[in-house]
This record gives structure tokens, C-alpha cells and sequence, in this order.
């Protein structure tokens, strides 16, 4: 017997059934329901993103897949020279782009006058904005043309014009993070340092920086995303040649285009291909999370 | 004498990781600035009252762009009004109803972040086979809303979640004390103190939609034509920029790029503009 019906039988009544209870469990339970939408799509991307990866895993075999160097539906399904280009880019882009930005958010919080700060950051800002698109179309038109001309090669669509766009791209999403943090280190810090007779870039460069880590980190690993992430700008820029590259001036092909240049008329395997290339892409993006946590974890005390 | 030199040194270290910091501010403050007087300075020209409402034809003289902006409305409004009502309810459930670091609250956290982590393309790729196939409504506006309300979502509970908890408790306490129940002070104290932020929630989102295009072309398809239905395919701004720039061939087709991107930029100026007025309006009331 329940707790609900003993009490009953004894006489009691444990809570005044109002109208306005049911109005509250009503809406509890909405809230609920609505909190679950956001689970079960995380679910459901899961599980078909692994379901529709599976047949070109059992048809071709994992390591054939992802080590395989060929790209010919409906041959060979080997996305190796992706994750290459994939890899390079977006390394490109964060030995160019990270340096700039970390040391621009540096000037943001500590460097700038108030009013050249209020200035710069909104600018900033719109650019994190400005569609991805729109940096392809600036590559396309600027940044192409440059690299033939200057390398003197018949077609400036190379991994080095997608490693400058994407440069370009993830220096918004890391300035405003590393400048958030620098800005929320508490003022003890600096003025200990200053006191100490260091001088103010001394301080930036071994106090104020070292302090902002796990901020500066979480920039970093935004940018890595936003650049693993992209598609139309490198589509535009790259060239999409699936072909492993010799070096950054040749054409290439990433992972996210090649989902987005094929999935249009995939069929069959060729299209469960495209959805193990989104699983080794999800993988990337996992590995990169989980390295954001160790390496925060670690060094935070 | 060695103690000199050392002053010296690093005094000159000092100067040369000055002379880095504005080396590199400038480089980021040239190049973004670049980026936007390029397109602008190319394409302020051609953005006319007739670029904008008039038709696109893929052969022939017309080139307006008003069957992009109606998509770009429809898949706006209609991917807000799935991810808007969702995500503003999770927000309240987190913060007023979820016993706080309960199991519920971290997985839902968990797949929030989750979700917001998933690169766009996926995005597509799911949306493909899952709305336009699986559930059968094709290459349609609401295959592309429904889509993008997954992409959108994690970001309107993270700034709804936000501007709830800046409400002071006092508020809650002073709706319980005079006898409110608990929905009715959700309803008539908090939501509504909290609505620069859930407005700003909504700012942002919007700008997601209006900038996205891999999942987009893959869920909504890329047809020309103003959408007579959600169940239309239709094709938004960033799709037609990109379509554009696989023809430059002509002077025309040049021109109709850069105004495209133009206006694109512009969209996105007005709605930074919109948050920034947001904000300044909070932090003075």
C-alpha cells in the first residue's frame, strides 16, 4: 500500500488538491519535456550520424577508410589525404591566427587607450559575425589570385589560401575570449607584479598570460573548432581536389568539404562514406574537447 | 657593469614585445578592416531599391535578390519559433526548476554543449537523411528550420539560462511571499526582468541563420524561386553568395557578388547594432 492510500485510509489527506497544483505540475512538466528536446537531439544526431557510417566501416574496414590514400566512389572510399588537409589547415591557420590574436587581445585589455579599446572590439565583434561565406568570397577574389601571383603557380586554390582564411576567421572567436579572461584576472595580480619592480610587459608576458591560461586555452580550442568546422570558405578557396597535397600550394580537399560537395548525389555506400567522414570529423572534435579539459584541468589550482 | 647590461637587455626585450603587441593589433585591426572595406567599397554601388526587390534568373538580366531575403525571412522566423520556445523553457527549467548539479541538470548540460560542439556540416549531413528523407518533407524551408533550431538551440538556453540567473533572488522571494505560485512569478517577475537578455538570445540566433550555408543548401536545396510554402525549397543569401561566386564570368555577375556580400554585411552590422542597444538600455535600468 503507498504511502498515499495508508494515509487516506487513516482519514488524512496529505496535500489540498487545488486547481492551481495541477496548473504548476502542468508547466513543471512542460519545462521538463521541453529540457529533453535538446538530449534526444543529441541522440538522435548520434545515432544516425553512427548508423549511416556504419555499412562504408563494414564494406571498406576502419582502417582502409581512414588510412586509405584513394577518393573513388564508388571504388575506393580512402579518406586519408582529408584528414591531412584537414590537419594542416587548421594547424596553419592556428600558428598564424594565435599568435595575432592573443597577442591583439593583449592590447584590448592592457595596452589601448579606453577609447581605441571601445573602438577596436566592437569591430571585432562584427567580424566574428560576418558569414563564412562572405570570408570565402574575400579569399576567392583576394587572397587566390595573391598566392598565383606571388608563387607564380597556374591556380592560387591551395591549402595556403585556406590556411589565411581560416587565419582570418578564428582571430574574432579568439581575441574576445582571451580578452574576456585577461580582463577577468582580479587586479591583485598585476599590481603585485608592478610592485615587485617589474615592468608592465614583464608582468603581461609572466603574470597576467600565464594567470589567464585555462581562458586563453578555451579561445584556442573555439578557434581550432571554428577552423576544423568550416566548409564554404575552404570549399571556395581550396581547390577540393581529393588527392593527398605535396605541399601548402597545391589543391586539397577537407573533410567537411568533401561531406559537402558530394552528399548532394551520394547514394548507398558513397553516402554512408560521407557520413564515416563526419564520425572521423566528430572524432576530431571530441579529441579536441577532451584535450581542452586536460590541459585546463592540470595546470589549474 | 653586468648588471647594467642586464637592465639594458631587458629593457630592450621589453620594447621589442611592445613593439609585437601593436605590430599584431594593427595586423588584426588592417586585415578585418580590409575584408569589410573590400566588399563594401565593390559592392555599395550595386546594392539599389531594385537589386533588392526585384527576381533572379540564372540566364538573362534580372538579378535582383528579393527571392533569397523572403527565404532568408521564412528560414529565420520559422527556425526561431521551434529553437525560441524550447530553449527559453529549458532555460527556465535549469535554473528555476532542476535541483542544481542534480544528474538531469548535468546530462542536459552535457548535450547542450554537446550539440553546440557538433560542426555545421554534421549538421547538414543529419538533416539530409533525416527531415528531407526519413521524415519525407524534402528540400524544403522546414526541413532547413528545423535543422538550424538544432544548431541554434544550445546557444538561446546559454544566454537564457544567463539572464535568468542575473534576476536577484529577492524577486522570487518577494513573488512567493505575497502568495504567487510559482509559474505565476516565472510568468509576471522573472521572465519579464530577464527579457533584454532573452531578446539578445534571439539577436544572436538570428544571426547564425542569416550566416549559415553548408546546412543549409543541403536541407533547403538552393532553388531561385520566392518559397509559396514552408514546404517550398528556397534558397537564402549566403547560398546565392556562394552559387554566385562558382560563376564569375561577367562584369554582371561581379557586381551582383560583392552587392550580395554587401548586403549580407550590412545584416550583420544592423543586428550588432540591435544588441549593442539591448545592452546599453540593461545596464542603465
Amino acid at each position: 500500500m503507498s504511502t498515499a492510500s495508508k494515509a487516506r485510509a487513516q482519514g488524512l489527506q496529505l496535500a489540498p488538491a487545488k486547481n492551481y497544483d495541477w496548473k504548476e505540475h502542468f508547466f513543471h512538466l512542460l519545462f521538463l519535456a521541453s529540457a529533453m528536446i535538446g538530449v534526444v537531439s543529441v541522440a538522435t544526431i548520434g545515432w544516425f550520424v553512427f548508423q549511416e557510417g556504419l555499412p562504408a566501416f563494414k564494406e571498406a574496414g576502419v582502417l582502409n577508410l581512414v588510412f586509405g590514400r584513394e577518393w573513388l566512389p564508388p571504388a575506393l572510399y580512402g579518406i586519408f589525404p582529408m584528414i591531412i588537409s584537414t590537419l594542416i589547415s587548421t594547424a596553419g591557420a592556428v600558428i598564424i591566427g594565435v599568435p595575432i590574436a592573443i597577442l591583439t587581445a593583449v592590447f584590448l585589455a592592457e595596452l589601448a587607450p579606453k577609447w581605441l579599446a571601445d573602438t577596436v572590439r566592437p569591430a571585432v565583434e562584427l567580424l566574428a559575425g560576418i558569414p563564412s561565406v562572405v570570408y570565402g568570397f574575400f579569399g576567392l577574389v583576394i587572397i587566390v589570385p595573391a598566392i598565383e601571383t606571388i608563387f607564380n603557380i597556374p591556380a592560387g586554390n591551395t591549402i595556403l589560401a585556406g590556411i589565411i582564411v581560416l587565419a582570418i576567421m578564428i582571430l574574432p572567436t579568439v581575441i574576445t575570449i582571451s580578452e574576456t579572461s585577461l580582463r577577468a584576472l582580479p587586479p591583485v595580480y598585476k599590481e603585485g607584479a608592478l610592485a615587485l619592480g617589474a615592468s608592465h610587459i614583464y608582468t603581461v608576458f609572466k603574470v597576467l598570460i600565464p594567470a589567464a591560461r585555462s581562458g586563453i586555452f578555451t579561445g584556442v580550442a573555439l578557434g581550432v573548432a571554428r577552423a576544423i568546422g568550416e566548409t564554404m570558405a575552404i570549399i571556395m578557396v581550396m581547390g577540393n581536389a581529393p588527392a593527398m597535397p605535396g605541399s601548402v600550394l597545391e589543391p586539397a580537399r577537407t573533410l567537411t568539404a568533401n561531406i559537402a560537395m558530394e552528399m548532394s548525389y551520394a547514394t548507398g555506400i558513397h553516402s554512408s562514406a560521407l557520413y564515416s567522414t563526419g564520425i572521423v570529423l566528430l572524432v576530431f572534435i571530441i579529441l579536441l574537447n577532451a584535450s581542452l579539459l586536460f590541459l585546463n584541468r592540470k595546470r589549474s589550482y | 657593469m653586468l648588471q647594467d647590461k642586464r637592465i639594458f637587455n631587458r629593457d630592450l626585450q621589453d620594447k621589442l614585445l611592445f613593439g609585437a603587441i601593436w605590430a599584431a593589433a594593427a595586423i588584426t585591426i588592417l586585415f578585418l578592416l580590409w575584408v569589410v572595406w573590400h566588399i563594401l567599397s565593390n559592392g555599395l554601388a550595386y546594392v539599389s531599391w531594385e537589386f533588392i526587390t526585384s527576381s533572379y534568373t540564372r540566364i538573362g538580366e534580372a538579378s535582383g535578390i528579393w527571392a533569397m531575403i523572403v527565404s532568408t525571412v521564412y528560414m529565420v522566423g520559422l527556425s526561431l519559433a521551434i529553437a525560441a520556445p524550447i530553449g527559453i523553457m529549458t532555460a527556465i527549467y535549469l535554473t528555476e526548476y532542476a535541483a542544481p548539479g542534480s544528474n538531469v541538470v548535468k546530462t542536459i548540460r552535457f548535450c547542450t554543449e554537446s550539440l553546440a560542439g557538433i560542426p555545421s556540416i554534421v549538421y547538414g549531413l543529419f538533416g539530409m537523411t533525416f527531415f528531407v528523407t526519413t521524415l519525407g518533407l524534402g528540400f524544403s524551408i522546414l526541413s532547413g528550420s528545423l535543422t538550424l533550431a538544432m544548431l541554434i538551440l544550445p546557444v538561446i538556453i546559454r544566454t537564457t539560462e544567463e539572464a535568468l540567473i542575473a534576476v536577484p533572488m529577492s524577486y522570487r522571494e518577494g513573488g512567493y511571499a505575497l502568495g504567487s505560485s510559482k509559474i505565476y512569478t516565472i510568468y509576471r517577475l522573472i521572465l519579464p526582468s530577464a527579457l533584454p537578455g532573452i531578446v539578445t538570445s534571439i539577436i544572436l540566433s538570428t544571426g547564425r541563420v542569416i550566416g549559415e550555408s553548408a546546412p543549409v543548401f543541403l536541407t533547403a536545396g538552393m532553388v531561385t524561386q520566392i518559397p509559396q510554402s514552408v514546404l517550398d525549397s528556397g534558397r537564402t543569401l549566403t547560398v546565392h553568395l556562394y552559387k554566385l561566386t562558382q560563376e564569375l564570368f561577367t562584369q554582371h555577375e561581379w557586381d551582383q557578388a560583392y552587392a550580395t556580400a554587401t548586403v549580407l554585411i550590412v545584416l550583420v552590422l544592423l543586428l550588432n547594432m540591435t544588441t549593442k542597444f539591448i545592452a546599453t538600455r540593461m545596464s542603465k535600468s
